[in-house]
């Protein structure tokens, strides 16, 4: 029993039959990031041109009527905001996990290998061409991330197979094209919906209500206890396709199946806020120094994820200095200098 | 020189001058080529269709030929010391570099010369050829990948903090960095131009002037110290030309990717490794690949344009996938 838990670090739990593992301090760190994302959510919700205290943004929340537009503004206006970054930074670390563990490949995120982009993509022409609502805009965001991901994986795929590597740099070509589309959509338009889509491509939570709320919501409520039904399968099928078939794991399918779920989950997050960089790539990472553990971190990079994206937004809030930071740059800063940092660190890359 | 290579020069050369004629005559307003040639020649200051030609034009797509031409040797001579077929001074962060510390400059500095930007630009762009070499791991041997993620992740980083700079300034400010990014080759005159040739030309001088030494370095450095090389100095001497190249070409023309891959590789294919040969073709290329993409942005968004970074990535990004598809990385 100790030469077991040695590798697994973990508990077992028992009730009736059912047996799981539960390892202590993948729990420990999840509850962790849990309560820092409340605490941060909460602090965000007083900032403002209003500025509220925590007590008083709580008691909003309860429903108390307040003195003032207090309550409205907490309800109305800053939950929706802060609803949002949760369920984009849960979403985003989630498919960040299943990319990563799909393409065992830390690169192999959305963001790096162009998805986020092709999300990006598709919401603009959307915007631009045909002046869409935000919901369609969310639905194109949807559709242009999955056929750049069916374009990548047909591109890099060569005899069945797609080389770890063959995958990364192909995205990042195909998204230095779309980028380029981007761009080209932006001159072409018209000038009103050239700016909505400017502003949009920036990555902002500004100005989210629940029209951009609900579909990431409803997403993240679906999707993530979906891919936590096929993690294992997923994490066994890494030890190898043969292995993995042996214990029988029909492999391409599971793959095929969670790359799916999680292009749905990267269209949702990037309808919802734009595209945002980096937090696909550097949650789970984060995750797997903080656990140490061997499994795919699925609950625990969508937690980490929510707190990267809600600390995120409350620095560039908050920061004293009087700048302006979209949190698409901010994170594309930090992620970009951890991605650095992670690449000075390995070897085998 | 064998036949196909004298076709492919025929064909090159014919191409340039079409496309010179070419971008010449076309933009918002068309100019036909006997009012071109009239112009040139017997230039007149009273016929608006002359000074078009003479001030707008004619700058623009020398600009544009200039601005190739450095590019793609700067590319070249990146792949031969490197030993990496993937490098480019856009994909590995050297031109995101010298935008952000253009970007500084025009911000804090208030500068407005294009003596200025360029200065700027070569500073940030060896800053950011530093800062690559160090993290790409390039001293340590030659791993493709690494490289471009370093670069990759640079460029993500300079970028960013670019944009934060922009934003964050006064719209004054906003606006000549506009002017400068987004218009790229848009109403670049001959005060531009001068300067700039001069910088870029001393480097492609540079450049040519190593030929040998990069078919040294290209056969690896054991063989290559063997030949007489000196790598210390070898990497001295072309990281100077490629920061000249590529700072003088981001401060002219903003940052425009993917040139210095597609240019050397197309060489490559049509006259082999030897840097002799190998940086001439180059130019030429890389001259028709910007010229041919600042014209077909001219005529896309008519009235409007779209900028030569935008059209040549939409050009160059393709051609980045099939390298990545056929070849083995690690061959050049």
């Amino acid at each position: 029993m100790r030469a077991q838990s040695r590798f697994r670090r973990g508990t077992v739990l028992r009730v009736t039959g059912l047996s799981a593992v539960v390892e202590v301090r993948v729990v420990m760190v999840t509850a962790v990031l849990l309560g820092i994302t409340a605490c941060f959510c909460v602090l965000a919700m007083g900032q403002g041109t209003m500025s509220l205290s925590p007590q008083e943004v709580l008691s909003a929340l309860a429903g108390e009527q307040m003195q003032g537009p207090g309550g409205t503004i907490v309800r109305e206006i800053r939950l929706p905001r802060v609803v949002t970054a949760v369920c984009a930074g849960a979403a985003l670390g989630v498919s960040g996990a299943v990319f990563q563990s799909v393409s065992r490949n830390a690169l192999g995120s959305p963001d790096v290998i162009g998805f986020t982009t092709g999300a990006a993509t598709g919401a603009i022409t959307m915007i631009v061409v045909f002046a869409g609502s935000p919901g369609q805009v969310a639905a194109a965001a949807v559709v242009g991330g999955l056929l750049t991901a069916a374009l990548v994986y047909l591109l890099s795929v060569r005899s069945g197979v797609t080389g770890g590597y063959r995958l990364v740099l192909t995205g990042i070509g195909v998204g230095s094209v779309l980028s380029a589309l981007n761009g080209l959509l932006l001159v072409r338009g018209d000038l009103d919906n050239a700016v909505v889509a400017n502003l949009w491509l920036s990555g902002s939570l500004n100005a989210r209500n629940w029209t951009h709320a609900v579909p990431v919501m409803i997403g993240v409520v679906v999707i993530v206890p979906l891919i936590c039904a096929g993690a294992k399968r997923l994490s066994l099928s890494e030890m190898g396709d043969d292995l993995a078939r042996q214990l029988g794991v029909g492999v391409e399918r599971t793959r095929l199946m969670m790359t799916f779920l999680a292009v749905l989950l990267v269209g949702l997050a990037t309808a919802a806020t734009g595209p945002i960089a980096f937090v696909a790539l550097a949650a789970p990472q984060l995750v797997v120094r903080l656990t140490r553990s061997q499994s795919l971190p699925v609950i625990s990079s969508a937690a980490m994820g929510a707190a990267l994206l809600v600390t995120a937004d409350l620095i560039s809030q908050a920061l004293p200095l009087g700048l302006i930071l979209p949190i698409g740059r901010m994170t594309g800063v930090l992620g970009g200098l951890y991605l650095i940092w992670l690449l000075t660190r390995s070897r085998q890359v | 020189m064998r036949n196909t290579h004298r076709l492919a020069l025929g064909g090159l050369v014919v191409g340039l001058v079409g496309l010179l004629l070419g971008s010449s005559s076309i933009g918002h307003q068309f100019v036909s080529p006997e009012q071109v040639y009239e112009a040139m020649t017997s230039f007149d200051p009273e016929d608006t269709t002359h000074l078009i030609v003479h001030h707008l034009r004619v700058p623009r797509t020398l600009l544009a030929v200039l601005v190739g031409c450095a590019l793609g040797v700067a590319g070249a001579v990146m792949q031969a010391v490197t030993r990496n077929p993937l490098a480019d001074p856009g994909i590995l962060g050297i031109n995101a570099g010298a935008t952000l510390s253009i970007a500084c400059l025009i911000a804090w500095g208030g500068v407005t010369s294009v003596l200025g930007y360029m200065w700027a630009g070569m500073l940030g762009a060896g800053l950011a050829a530093a800062g690559v070499y160090l993290l790409g791991g390039a001293r340590r041997g030659t791993n493709p990948v690494r490289l471009v993620l370093a670069g990759a992740a640079l460029s993500v980083v300079l970028m960013a903090a670019t944009q934060i700079v922009i934003i964050n300034s006064d719209e004054a400010v906003f606006d000549r960095y506009r002017h400068w990014m987004v218009g790229s080759l848009q109403g670049r005159g001959w005060e531009v131009l001068l300067p700039v040739s001069v910088l870029l030309g001393a480097g492609l001088l540079v450049a040519w002037g190593l030929s040998r030494a990069l078919d040294a370095a290209a056969l690896g450095k054991d063989l290559g110290v063997a030949l007489g090389l000196n790598p210390v100095r070898l990497l001295a001497v072309a990281s100077a030309a490629v920061v000249m190249l590529a700072g003088g070409a981001t401060a002219a023309a903003g940052p425009v990717a993917f040139v210095g891959l597609t240019g050397p590789h197309i060489a490559r294919l049509l006259v082999g490794n030897a840097h002799r040969l190998l940086i001439p073709y180059t130019m030429l290329i890389s001259a028709v690949l910007v010229l041919a993409a600042d014209m077909l942005g001219r005529i896309v968004a008519r009235p409007g344009e779209v900028s030569v970074g935008i059209m040549v990535a939409l050009i160059g990004g393709p051609f980045f996938v099939a390298l990545v598809r056929r070849r083995k990385l690690v061959q050049l």
